[in-house]
Order: C-alpha cells, then structure tokens, then sequence
C-alpha cells in the first residue's frame, strides 16, 4: 500500500513551549510520521499520542486549544511560521518545515500554545456589540433589512474573535491600550443593523474613550491577516467618520 | 480601564499635524524655494515678509511653537506605544507606519537642531533675519552638515505626506480601500516633489551669493 512507500517521511517542528503563565518559555524540537493531507492540529495529535522529542527523550504533550476544527471557532490561532493564523486550516503540505508554532504572545499565555483571549470578549462588551431586545413587553418585529445590506453585513458578522488582528497590530501591546481592530468593525456591524443602530451613539461613546479608535495607526497589518477576509480597515476608516461626526455633534450640541 | 481619555489629545495632534503644522512645512518650502528662484534677494525678502506680518509674535506662538511642541511631545509618546513589526509583516503600509515612526523622531531632533542654529540665534541677537541666507549657506556647505540637513529634509517630508494620508483616514475622509490607494499615490507624489524643492533650495545656498552675507553669520557658526 501507499502507507509503505511515504512510510520514511517525516515532519519536523520546533514549537515553543511554557508551563505556566508565569513560567519561562523554551523550545523543543519535535520530528513525526508525515500523513496526507495532514494539518498542524493532527500533527499535535500525533505529539499528543506520542510525546517524544526528535532526540528520542520523552517530555509532556503539548497544549493547545481547537474546537470547529474549520476554521470558525478561532480557538486554535497561535503563530505559525511566524504568521498568526488557524492550526486547523494550516495543511502541513503547504508549510515550509521545520514548522515554528508559538503562542500569539499579544495574549497571556496559559500553557504552550494556549492563550487567554479575555481582552478580546471584554473589547466587545465595552462596545455593546449586540442588539438590545429585551424588555417588559413584547416590543413587535424590528425593521426590516434590505437584502443587499444583510449580504453585505453577513462579511462583517464572520469575525470569529480568533485575535489574528490583534496579533498583527503593532499598537496593540502592555504599553498601549488600543481596544484592537476587531471590536471596532462589530461597533460598524451592529451599527449597520437597522435594530442595532438604534443604540448606535452608545457603541461610538464607548470607542471615543481610552483605548478606543484613536489608537489605530494605520500599519493596516490587520486586513492582510484576517483569515475571514473581513475588510477591517475600511471598517475603521468608516467608524473614524462616525466618530468624528459624532464628536462634533456633541460639541454643537445637535 | 483608568479616567484618562486618549481620544482628544490623539485626535488634537492628528488636526496640529495638519493645522498648523502640515501648512507650515508647505509655507516653508515655499519660502525657501524663493532662495532657489530669486538668489538671497529673494530668500531675504520672504523672509522680510514673513516678519512683516501683523502680531508676528502671537501668530508664531499659537501658530508653531504651542502646535510644535504638543505635536512634537505627544508624537513621542505615540511613537513609544508602538511596536515595529515589519520583520514579521512585510508589507508596505506597515513600512509606511514604521517609517512614521522613526521619521516622527528624526524630524524631532532636526527641527530642534535646525531652530537652534536658525531662528534662536535671531532670538538671541547672534544674526539678523537678513544673515539667515548666510547662516544657510555655511551649513550646506559644510559636507557634515548638509548630510544631516538632507536626512532631516526627507525625514520631515516623509512625516508630513505620510502623515497627511494618514490624517485622511483617521477622520473618515478616504475610506474604502480605492479612496487610499489613490491617497497614497498622490501623497507620494507631494513627498517626491516637497523632497526636490526642499533639497533644490539648499543647494541652491551653497551658491556663492549667499556668501556676503555669511560672514557676518560665520562668527557664531563656529560656535556651533
Ligand atoms: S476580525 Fe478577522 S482576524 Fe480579527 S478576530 Fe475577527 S476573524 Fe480574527
Ligand atoms: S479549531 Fe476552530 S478555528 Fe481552528
């Protein structure tokens, strides 16, 4: 069978390795049986399996973090031939070897490759990136949106808070409080939304506060990375105006 | 999340960089392109008509020196927020954001250094205006100087047309991703020419006309 004759391929990574938050990092070296159509997460698998170094030694499995496992959930982001993206949209026959896998270290490392994304989901409710319904009564269907206009917000709604773009972004590090491009492009989501809007001064309030809009430098790194190709940088030029408007709206108290 | 609100000292030295900054540097090149165009004649009567100008005080202190200052002071914080990232991320506009970065500080230096040696000295009695046109002519003709004039040229041009796209998008004029493409090529262009007409007038003072009025200037120059 085929398995006998790719049998001696192999594929070698080096990954960088921490035990705690707290602890220092260091790098093992890892060497596997090479599969077709093999991705980073089975490849961790394999290491999970089999925890031995390229040297034969043992040592403890590496941690990570995966869940859709098609690239929607975001979990499984981490650095990857210094590149952020998904582990388990990265095929091992597209990636040059030794394969580098580092955590996203913008985030507090747990454990290995696994990070907190909390600042991420914070970034979100500081903005209130969601349409408030609730209330005593039944308050009726909301308005109706165009067809065009939902196609075009569906783009935006793919964000899967993965912290690709943040990763990428030089502004968003322990000595800037820049809230990060993701949350920004949500404020235009649910901005958009002809319920959300209603809300839409309270989502710009909150951008027009320390750590928000204004920390954007343009590196524009953020909109190559996205892996959902959301256009993330027209979002913020977009919520720039918005904020701007509003700014002198409220200075001219209209 | 502490009470301080960067937004308004952020957004205030995006509008400085512009007003009155970005039209002084264009108000400058002009000024000194006349050295180019007219010879020290020119060049004095320029500046002869800068000074002529009605509350010359007042409109240099809100006009450049308060603007300078907090663009120049904050402009460093920013720069310290900042990392660079262009080893991982090899594109251009990342460059771009870099290069803002370090032509901020460059221009920084320069600008202090270059008022020292220019309108402190004014200030202080050493030259007059009229001797300026000679103060310039040792400066590009001593080959030390003139290289770093060149880089602090660059540098200021850069940060200026960069900044000016920059500007652009942080107040929601050029949004989608045509608008700042085409920003780009035509800021590109301003660096290109503001870079020539800054570097064509200091070439222009090395000429020998400038000269008279250098050694007058040439007492403190050593100084310097
Ligand atoms: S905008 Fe893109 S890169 Fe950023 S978190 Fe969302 S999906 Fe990830
Ligand atoms: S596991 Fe969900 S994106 Fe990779």
């Amino acid at each position: 069978m085929a398995e006998t004759t790719t049998a001696q391929k192999s594929v070698k990574f080096i990954i960088e390795r921490q035990d705690a938050p707290d602890k220092p990092s260091y790098t093992e070296e890892f060497e596997i049986p090479y599969r077709p159509n093999m991705n980073v997460i089975g490849a961790l698998m394999e290491i999970q399996r089999n925890p031995k170094k390229s040297d034969g030694s043992s040592t403890a499995p590496v941690c990570w973090e995966s869940n859709c496992l098609e690239e929607v959930c975001g979990a499984c982001s981490m650095v990857i031939n210094g590149k952020p993206r998904q582990a388990c949209s990265a095929l091992i026959d597209q990636l040059q070897q030794p394969i580098r896998l580092q955590p996203m270290r913008t985030f507090p490392v747990v454990r290995d490759l696994v990070i907190n994304r909390e600042r991420m989901f914070n970034a979100l409710k500081k903005v209130k990136a969601w349409i408030p319904i609730d209330g005593t009564y039944d308050l009726g269907p909301g308005p109706r949106m165009a067809e065009t206009k939902r196609q075009w917000a569906y783009e935006l709604s793919k964000c899967m808070t993965c912290g690709v773009c943040l990763e990428s972004c030089p502004n968003v590090n322990d000595r800037n409080s820049f809230i990060g491009p993701a949350a920004i492009s949500q404020v235009r989501l649910f901005n958009a939304h002809p319920t959300g809007e209603m809300n839409q001064e309270e989502r710009l309030d909150a951008l027009m506060t320390d750590g928000g809009i204004e920390g954007c430098g343009n590196s524009q790194n953020c909109v190559r990375s996205c892996p959902k190709g959301i256009p993330l940088t027209t979002s913020i030029a977009a919520i720039n105006k918005d904020t701007t408007k509003h700014m002198f709206k409220k200075w001219l108290g209209i | 999340m502490n009470d301080r609100n960067s937004y308004f000292p952020r957004k205030l030295h995006s509008l400085l960089g512009v007003i009155p900054l970005g039209l002084f540097i264009v108000e400058h090149m002009l000024t000194n392109f006349s050295a180019y165009e007219g010879g020290p004649e020119g060049f004095k009567d320029s500046v002869a008509f800068l000074n002529g100008l009605p509350l010359v005080f007042f409109l240099e202190l809100f006009g450049i020196w308060l603007p300078l200052l907090f663009h120049g002071v904050y402009g460093l914080y920013v720069a310290y927020q900042s990392n660079l990232n262009t080893g991982r991320f090899q594109y251009g506009r990342n460059w771009a954001f870099t290069m803002q970065r370090i032509t901020g500080v460059v221009t920084f230096i320069f600008v202090v250094w270059h008022l020292y040696q220019t309108r402190y000295q004014v200030m202080v009695g050493n030259v007059t205006h009229e001797e300026l046109g000679g103060v310039m002519h040792d400066v590009a003709n001593s080959p030390f100087y003139l290289v770093l004039y060149i880089i602090g040229v660059i540098a200021a041009t850069f940060h200026f047309s960069n900044g000016m796209w920059a500007f652009l998008v942080s107040w929601g004029i050029t949004i989608g991703p045509r608008a700042q493409r085409i920003s780009s090529y035509i800021w590109m262009g301003v660096f290109v020419i503001c870079s020539v007409m800054f570097l064509m007038s200091l070439f222009a003072f090395r000429g020998d006309e400038f000269k008279e009025a250098a050694s007058a200037a040439l007492a403190w120059a050593n100084l310097v």
